[in-house]
């Protein structure tokens, strides 16, 4: 967890000071609704179909018990008692308004927390894997780069209206739970040669109407040059992205329009004006921020203790909920624990306050305070003690965030679509309402094994249906819902983009689609342990298209 | 983004013009007396496109109370009752389709 | 449209001579980007200071021979939210070292007044009076910067190293 210090703090209250000035310009008429947008968007409030929604920001996807709390608060003062988890590990609530805006946002100042650059053309919430720190493949907590990068792109004078929004993402482990490739830059720790550590530098990923995949540009670049090299991405990018058409705005367009290479040496060009200027970094700046990190004081535990053998013996249900969300810590003793925000009828990724507040009191007891948010939209207890697992499942199940659906097919991104967000076509969430209940079966779940179903109610992609094994695009055809379903889609260190299956289907279809699609996969498949991305990528979509469409 | 008074009106049936209030965000839609208000009944409604232009007009200027006003489309009913006309104004008048998370 | 310089409103001592517009003699005189490239060694020789007037989409590196004589670099917002001259500007003062005045011209408004002025802005052609008015204040509305910029204040990060200590024992309240 990041400790704030003073300086930290100021800035937020001065954003809050800045913001409740411009809220009142607005209010009494000084400020048009064309001046305030985006003055309000760099703030993270956003006009939905009924109101104004706030999206607050959550760094890296750590958060505290005392902000989840907060977080709580905030939902039950100001909205209507529950919050969304998004894809950017960040929170939205949908019912917010302008008038109690600056209140609510001091309120989250107290404990660190705002919604500056949650949205509009500047750099976006920096994510990374929701383990870090406690994955045993990682190298080092790359939560380190993510907040040097942080601080350095907040209210940054060059960078606050660039073309479109940026979004940076680091990784640091063998095995990419970042989603890197997806990302308009990303930076992957690894060791060079000769045992030195620097980054793998990607740039002009994104999804949205033109997918692309993230090209690297360096291959290593040490850590001491990390800031400069963003930046000089950032000033190419911010001097040459197209500014004259929003769909072609971001960084992947300039990227391919260019050249990767060309575009690689635009920016080499830049960086070496500016690597040994003040932005190199030393060891005692990353030292400064890496003791900012607070890591538990975790007792010396022996793995696998008796205790939780036995209590997966007595209890099948346990037992069941273990091997499905359960994962190992890098600290002999401990475990991560994922809390699924995906309960059958719920929408992927809401949260009540009650649930918020009894999440935070858990992480107090059993998780040392601290709780992560994954781009899957679901929470995280990262340093629970193995022995504490059968009481710690029982209070989760007692507050339904408990149920054994990780990775599985129930287990759905989907974003907020028409049921909220105004650019929607379509919407999501009962699509993955009615996929969850067709597969409630428990065992019919786990006998599908991983399987990712990914929903976006328009093509911006918020629901990443790209990288979705199974992804659902709501699309809009003569005033109907429709929805196009691509396979093959995938977001870790192999990432790839699913290819469309055929015409889109309506509205009232897809659970019956999804349903034929993962019958196909049970007679095509080689082994029953091939995954269903593998049988995918063996077989291509055409025995899956061939089944869907047969009937339709 | 273009403003709502450069673009071309097309109209196929009965129109209202709504937006969001500027303090809370709340659905409203344009009164014949160029009040707003949260009640679809009480739109001013009009199938005509010069009328239409007039009324997007008037919601345009008045800034200050309402945000992002734009033409909507809806079904008059046997009775003279108005309802939306699209599934997207449908759930603007009515919220989401699905349950709101219920506190246990 | 009032021009504020050092926090204070003050007159416009320069004068636009745009596209073909006679050059006023002995004035101070801003003139277009074409216009200054083709007869640069000409103007900048004439015994009143010259300005130009770049747009942003024109690499500032083209002026780079000609810095040292420029009174003025005027750069362009033709829209706030359009920020490459924000980025020409970094590079005019801390790349190209340019030292004369660097107005900023077009969608200025108040609430961009401190992020003009970390890039390197001196000069401020204000859109709206109003914002002319309350441009100290504007710009003073923040006392912590976390980035390295062209207004040499110190970032965070080495105000942080600068007062040593352990972090972890200085940080009176875990969030
Ligand atoms: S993908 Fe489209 S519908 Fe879904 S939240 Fe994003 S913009 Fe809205």
């Amino acid at each position: 967890m990041y400790l704030y210090d003073d300086l930290d703090r100021t800035l937020v209250a001065e954003r809050v000071a800045d913001f409740r000035d411009q809220v009142g310009r607005r209010l009494s008429g000084e400020l048009t609704e064309d001046e305030f947008k985006p003055l309000r968007l760099m703030n993270g409030v956003y006009l939905q179909l009924h109101a104004y929604m706030l999206r607050i920001s959550i760094p890296y996807g750590t958060l505290s018990s005392a902000q989840l709390r907060k977080l709580a608060h905030v939902a039950r003062t100001y909205d209507r008692g529950y919050g969304h988890f998004t894809t950017r590990t960040n929170i939205q609530f949908h019912w917010i308004k302008l008038e109690q805006l600056p209140n609510a946002m001091a309120d989250l100042a107290s404990v660190g927390m705002h919604g500056m650059q949650t949205s509009g053309n500047n750099v976006r919430n920096v994510t990374t894997d929701q383990w870090a720190g406690v994955a045993p493949d990682e190298i080092e907590d790359p939560r380190i780069y993510a907040e040097v990068i942080r601080q350095h792109v907040t209210l940054h004078p060059e960078f606050s209206f660039m073309p479109r929004k940026f979004k940076i993402a680091v990784g640091s482990a063998a095995h990419d739970r970042a989603a890197l490739r997806i990302h308009d830059l990303a930076l992957r720790l690894h060791r060079n040669g000769a045992g030195e550590l620097g980054f793998e530098v990607m740039v002009g990923g994104g999804l949205g109407r033109t997918p692309f995949l993230a090209k690297t540009i360096k291959p290593f670049l040490l850590k001491r040059d990390v800031l400069s090299y963003v930046e000089a991405v950032l000033r190419t990018y911010n001097q040459f992205g197209r500014r004259d058409n929003i769909w072609k705005a971001r960084i992947k367009i300039l990227v391919h329009d260019l050249g990767a290479e060309a575009f690689a040496k635009e920016v080499e060009t830049e960086w070496r004006t500016i690597k040994d200027g003040p932005l190199a970094l030393d060891n005692a700046v990353f030292a400064e921020i890496a003791g900012r990190f607070r890591y538990p004081d975790y007792v010396p535990l022996d793995d696998a203790p008796r205790a939780l053998a036995e209590a997966r013996r007595a209890d099948r249900a346990f037992d069941v909920w273990f091997g499905n969300s359960v994962t190992n810590h890098k600290v002999p003793g401990y475990c991560i624990v994922t809390l699924s925000l995906k309960p059958e009828g719920g929408t992927p990724g809401d949260a009540t306050a009650e649930q918020m507040d009894a999440i935070a009191d858990l992480a107090d007891r059993y998780s040392f305070g601290e709780i992560r948010v994954g781009h899957e939209q679901n929470l995280t207890l990262p340093h629970v003690a193995q022995r504490d697992l059968p009481a710690l499942w029982r209070k989760l199940a007692d507050i339904g965030v408990a149920t054994p659906n990780v990775n599985l097919i129930s287990d759905i991104i989907s974003c907020p679509g028409l049921d909220y967000c105004s650019l929607a076509n379509a919407r999501s969430i009962p699509i993955a309402q009615q996929i969850a209940s067709r597969f409630r079966d428990r065992n019919l779940a786990r006998e599908l094994g991983r399987l990712h179903i990914n929903i976006s109610g328009c093509i911006n992609a918020c629901g990443h249906h790209h990288v979705g094994h199974i992804g659902i695009l709501g699309v809009e055809k003569n005033g109907e819902e429709f929805y196009q379903i691509t396979l093959g889609g995938k977001a870790d260190e192999d990432a790839k983009l699913g290819t469309l299956i055929g015409p889109a289907v309506p509205f009232a279809q897809v659970a019956d689609v999804v349903e034929d699609i993962a019958a196909a996969y049970v007679e095509l498949r080689e082994r029953p342990d091939e995954l269903f991305i593998d049988t995918v990528q063996r077989t291509g979509v055409e025995p899956f298209k061939e089944r869907v469409y047969a009937t339709r | 983004m273009t403003s709502p008074l450069d673009q071309k009106i097309k109209i196929t049936g009965p129109v209202v013009v709504t937006a969001n209030r500027v303090g809370d965000g709340a659905v409203v839609y344009r009164r014949a007396d160029g009040g707003w208000s949260t009640r679809l009944p009480e739109a001013a409604v009009t199938s005509n496109v010069a009328t239409a232009r007039e009324f997007i007009a008037a919601a345009v200027a008045d800034d200050l109370r309402a945000v992002g006003p734009y033409i909507a489309p809806v079904k008059l009913t046997a009775d003279g009752g108005v309802q939306p006309g699209n599934l997207r104004e449908l759930i603007r008048l009515g919220g989401p389709t699905i349950d709101l998370p219920v506190t246990f | 449209m009032p021009l504020v310089k050092s926090g204070q409103i003050v007159e416009d001592r320069y004068v636009r001579a745009l596209d073909d517009a006679p050059i006023p003699d002995g004035a101070p005189v801003i003139v277009q980007a074409a216009r200054f490239l083709a007869d640069a060694a000409e103007l900048v020789a004439r015994d009143a200071p010259i300005g130009v007037l770049w747009p942003n989409d024109r690499r500032v590196a083209e002026l780079a021979p000609w810095l040292d004589e420029l009174a003025l670099v005027a750069l362009h917002f033709p829209k706030f939210k359009d920020g490459r001259a924000y980025s020409q500007a970094r590079l005019l003062r801390e790349h190209y070292g340019y030292r004369g005045e660097l107005r900023a011209t077009g969608d200025v408004l108040r609430d961009q007044f401190q992020f003009l002025l970390r890039a390197g802005f001196d000069s401020f052609e204000v859109r709206k009076p109003a914002d002319a008015l309350v441009f100290a204040a504007a710009a003073a509305r923040y006392s912590v910067f976390y980035q390295p910029s062209a207004d040499g204040r110190p970032p965070a990060l080495r105000r942080r190293l600068q007062h040593g200590g352990s972090p972890a024992v200085r940080t009176r309240e875990a969030v």
